[in-house]
């Protein structure tokens, strides 16, 4: 071997070694990225909150149902009422049939149907929500306002409440169902074979052993699925009517704390103990979703613990 | 054969129709006699599981199985019948090859099936019920003290005894082992094997095995499959001392790559159905 | 109930939920397609007609403003993130990260996951107000990338994981560094990587809510960067509500266009995706 290219492989290798060292910081930072990025949210949105938080009690604003930015009047609760009457109703409607349906796709349908209905199941979990928003305008609203508030009593122009859960339902539901089916599926056939072997039925497999062993995957995907609720945006502020008041029945309109930055934020911005109190209103969902993510995990554990197989 | 017929096929046929046809049994017709161990043998792939699994239909959680013949428990037909399939599995139990516990207790995964038949009639019968099962399989004395724990939390020999125990609480006539020892260790294996050899003074046994010295040590009867089809079935001395079949004595001698030269490359083998 | 009356009762339970909401899904879909649809094979120019100065009030001229402003801000935004993306998940895989880290990094990735996007454009918001600055395309594109970034990395991710090992030892066993056998492994498992990405963009161009108070809702066809600008989710949220029937028929439009772009776009990414299309424990998808 020659000098020249024994110092040029030299050289290749200095500048390979180079290359190594300068993309080792740059992977490193982003590596942290999402450390930083999520302190970077909490503190930007808790430096914003620190005018109203100086200001006001929060035991007193989160417990006021009077919110008047106008008159400097901070009562979170309506938003607070909302958000949880919005999210408990999409559940009792979503989940069950998401795990029904989640059950079928898994454990009753085969060849193409099955390949057919699950990935049109998981196709439609991307559609945007704001297009069901609309098509909920169309068709749900007139449903609501016309026959179902009617039918128990209830006069309304069919937005409020009842139809942002009904419509929050059918956005949830096909990515609880695809999640929930992912973890039925990855299910060793051996649990199935054990538990028809002693002569238990199909359905009480899927009951007593399937869902059990599939439950922490399951129990995510229903916790996943009441986050987006939760934190749900564009539906909420399109068909809940936007009036912050305690709703007095399912069919009332009201708001929620997504649609109460939404609604005040235009006209309100320019006083700032307003826009200190929609940025609060911000860091409260992301406080809630983290609180939220923590104690899932650590139930997540425990029923593994509890269901392992 | 001395005793009477606790099983018997009659050609039966197993066909998997997924993307590619594969015939994974052909007319089988074995006679599985009562109170006795048989032993399923064969080269890997010559439709040993699938035949222990039609024997109860437990074939049928994977799509896309066709099946012809019939198989009969004692005067009960399984295939042609009106009679639910789970009050079928009670009477013909399984127990999978990898030592399966459920997601439950390790008195509940003994009480599963029990409580799905509902055949207790108070708490303190159950609990002896589960004591007793215990004890068949030698892990009471392991297990006594933390019943509530959940079953997988046993070692591997431990969770396969649980399994026996499970199986064998339903009172089932005929009991279909798949290689019940070949994820153990060697200790835990033998532990098994005593018990397997101590069940069949009351049940049928059923295994399918893929290690000739196991058969020998434990097995009343043998059953040599080979590419879906019956061989040879004798009882264990007749078959590994004299063996009527040229294919059986070559098999017996370790000849077993000869015979995957000699099949072709289609064979089918026990993992064609997709897994799920 | 007898077991078996209650086995059939529940399996016919279970294919009424499934059957419920494939109906109600194929509902949703052939109600935009067919009224949006009508709207545009009328008049499919309003896709290229840059808005009249009345527009959110009459429905004069067209919503290209909108079609720009998704594409001048979602392609960068899925640039920039698919970018950062990759990186992240680069650095999460073994040769770089023990398990303590990435374990560590990806709770936090599932917290921004499940982060409200809202959150993401009143966060981007208060940087804006913080600088003194105005609501634009720049800040929309930050946004977006923000809000892309967990669902790539997440994908990305999976896709590395899944790569075969061989490739790395086989890298590795050629004297490569540690960077060259990320970008080999990142060859390898390229589908998973573009899918993730694919499905990202897919995202991005159908959130409103993180462009809603970050690029504006501005009716004019986008000038610059620094300038206002809107993209179509914002737009039919803004026309949906509309007194007049003209621009809520453009909502309809520009709903069959979203549509019809997010459903190409997850095609694609399912096609590509093949093989990658699993996913690890905890993770999660769309």
């Amino acid at each position: 071997m020659g000098g020249s290219t024994d110092s040029g492989s030299q050289n290749r290798l200095g500048r390979r070694l180079l290359t190594e060292r300068v993309s080792g910081y740059w992977l490193q930072g982003a590596g942290y990225f999402a450390i930083v990025l999520f302190a970077l949210i909490v503190l930007a949105l808790l430096y914003q909150s620190l005018p109203l938080l100086s200001e006001y009690s929060l035991v007193q604003m989160l417990t006021s149902s009077n919110w008047d930015p106008a008159q400097n009047q901070f009562g979170f609760l309506p938003a607070i009422v909302g958000t949880v009457y919005v999210t408990a109703l999409t559940m009792i409607m979503g989940t069950p049939i998401a795990i029904l349906a989640a059950i079928y796709i898994a454990e009753y349908a085969e060849g193409r149907t099955k390949t057919l209905v699950s990935s049109f199941i998981d196709v439609l979990a991307a559609i945007p929500s704001v297009i069901f928003g609309l098509v909920a305008l169309i068709v749900v609203v007139p449903f609501v306002g016309d026959y179902l508030a009617p039918a128990v009593g209830s006069s309304a122009t069919g937005l409020g409440i009842f139809t942002v859960s009904l419509v929050m339902a059918i956005v949830v539901t096909p990515f609880m169902i695809s999640l929930s089916v992912e973890s039925l599926e990855a299910l060793p056939d051996e649990l199935r074979e054990s538990s028809l072997g002693v002569g238990a039925t199909k359905w009480e497999t899927i009951r007593i052993v399937l869902l059990r062993a599939a439950g922490p995957g399951i129990f995510s995907a229903v916790l996943l699925g009441f986050g987006r609720v939760f934190g749900a945006t564009i539906v909420p502020a399109m068909l809940i009517g936007g009036q912050t008041h305690l709703p007095s029945s399912p069919f009332a309109t009201g708001q929620t704390l997504p649609t109460l930055i939404v609604n005040d934020f235009g006209e309100l911005m320019s006083l700032p103990l307003t826009q200190s109190a929609l940025i609060f209103v911000g860091l409260m969902l992301i406080v809630v979703v983290w609180l939220f993510n923590f104690s899932a995990m650590i139930l997540r554990q425990r029923l593994q613990q509890r269901w392992q197989f | 054969m001395t005793t009477n017929t606790a099983l018997t096929t009659k050609d039966l046929s197993v066909t998997y129709v997924g993307d590619r046809e594969v015939e994974a049994l052909k007319g089988v017709s074995i006679d599985f006699s009562a109170n006795q161990l048989s032993a399923i043998i064969g080269p890997s792939g010559c439709g040993k599981s699938t035949l222990l699994k039609s024997l109860n239909r437990l074939h049928e959680i994977q799509p896309n199985v066709e099946i012809s013949g019939d198989v009969h428990l004692g005067d009960q037909s399984v295939y042609n019948t009106d009679e639910p399939v789970p009050k079928l599995r009670k009477r013909i139990g399984y127990v999978p090859q990898t030592p399966t516990a459920l997601p439950l207790s390790i008195y509940e995964n003994v009480a599963y099936g029990v409580k799905l038949h509902g055949e207790y009639d108070s708490k303190n019968e159950l609990d002896a019920l589960v004591e007793s099962y215990l004890q068949k399989v030698n892990l009471w004395d392991e297990v006594e003290d933390r019943l509530e724990t959940p079953g997988a939390e046993l070692s591997t020999g431990q969770i396969q005894r649980l399994c026996l125990a499970r199986s064998l609480a339903v009172e089932p006539d005929v009991l279909l082992c798949d290689e019940v020892t070949s994820a153990l260790d060697p200790i835990s294996a033998e532990s098994v094997e005593e018990t397997l050899v101590d069940l069949k003074e009351e049940y049928t046994i059923i295994m399918v095995t893929h290690s000739m010295e196991q058969a020998q040590r434990i097995a009343d009867d043998v059953v040599f499959l080979y590419l879906g089809e019956v061989i040879e079935e004798n009882d264990v001395q007749t078959f590994f001392q004299n063996p009527e079949k040229e294919r059986t004595k070559k098999f017996i001698d370790g000849d077993t790559i000869v015979e995957y030269d000699e099949s072709d490359d289609d064979s089918p083998s026990e993992a064609v159905p997709a897994e799920r | 109930m007898d077991r078996y009356t209650e086995q059939r009762l529940f399996g016919l339970l279970a294919r009424g939920a499934a059957a419920l909401v494939v109906a109600v899904m194929v509902l949703v879909i052939s109600v935009t397609i067919y009224r949006g649809g009508r709207v545009f094979l009328m008049d499919p120019t309003i896709v290229i007609t840059p808005p009249g100065s009345r527009y959110m009030l009459e429905g004069d001229g067209g919503f290209l403003h909108a079609v720009l402003g998704s594409i001048f801000i979602v392609g960068p935004a899925t640039i920039i993130s698919a970018v950062l993306a990759v990186s992240t998940a680069i650095y999460l895989q073994s040769d770089y990260s023990s398990e303590r880290f990435s374990d560590t990094v990806n709770m936090f990735l599932n917290v921004l996951w499940g982060t409200p996007p809202i959150v993401y454009g009143v966060f981007v918001l208060t940087v804006i107000i913080a600088i003194g600055a105005r609501t634009s395309m720049f800040f929309g594109i930050v946004a977006i990338a923000i809000f892309q970034y967990p669902i790539m990395t997440r994908y990305t991710d999976e896709a590395l994981r899944s790569a075969p090992d061989s490739v790395k030892e086989a890298t590795y066993g050629l004297g490569a560094t540690r960077f060259e056998t990320a970008l080999m492994t990142a060859r390898a498992a390229l589908p998973g990587v573009i899918a993730g990405i694919v499905m990202g963009f897919a995202r991005g161009i159908g959130d409103a809510a993180t462009v809603l108070f970050t690029a504006g809702r501005s009716t004019n066809m986008p000038a610059g960067p620094f300038d206002g600008a809107t993209t179509l989710p914002v737009l039919i949220f803004d026309q949906a509500m509309s007194f007049n029937a003209e621009v809520r028929s453009h909502a309809y439009a520009a709903s069959f266009i979203l549509i019809i772009a997010v459903l190409g776009l997850i095609l694609v990414s399912k096609l590509l995706a093949g093989r990658y299309a699993r996913y690890a424990p905890g993770g999660r998808h769309s």
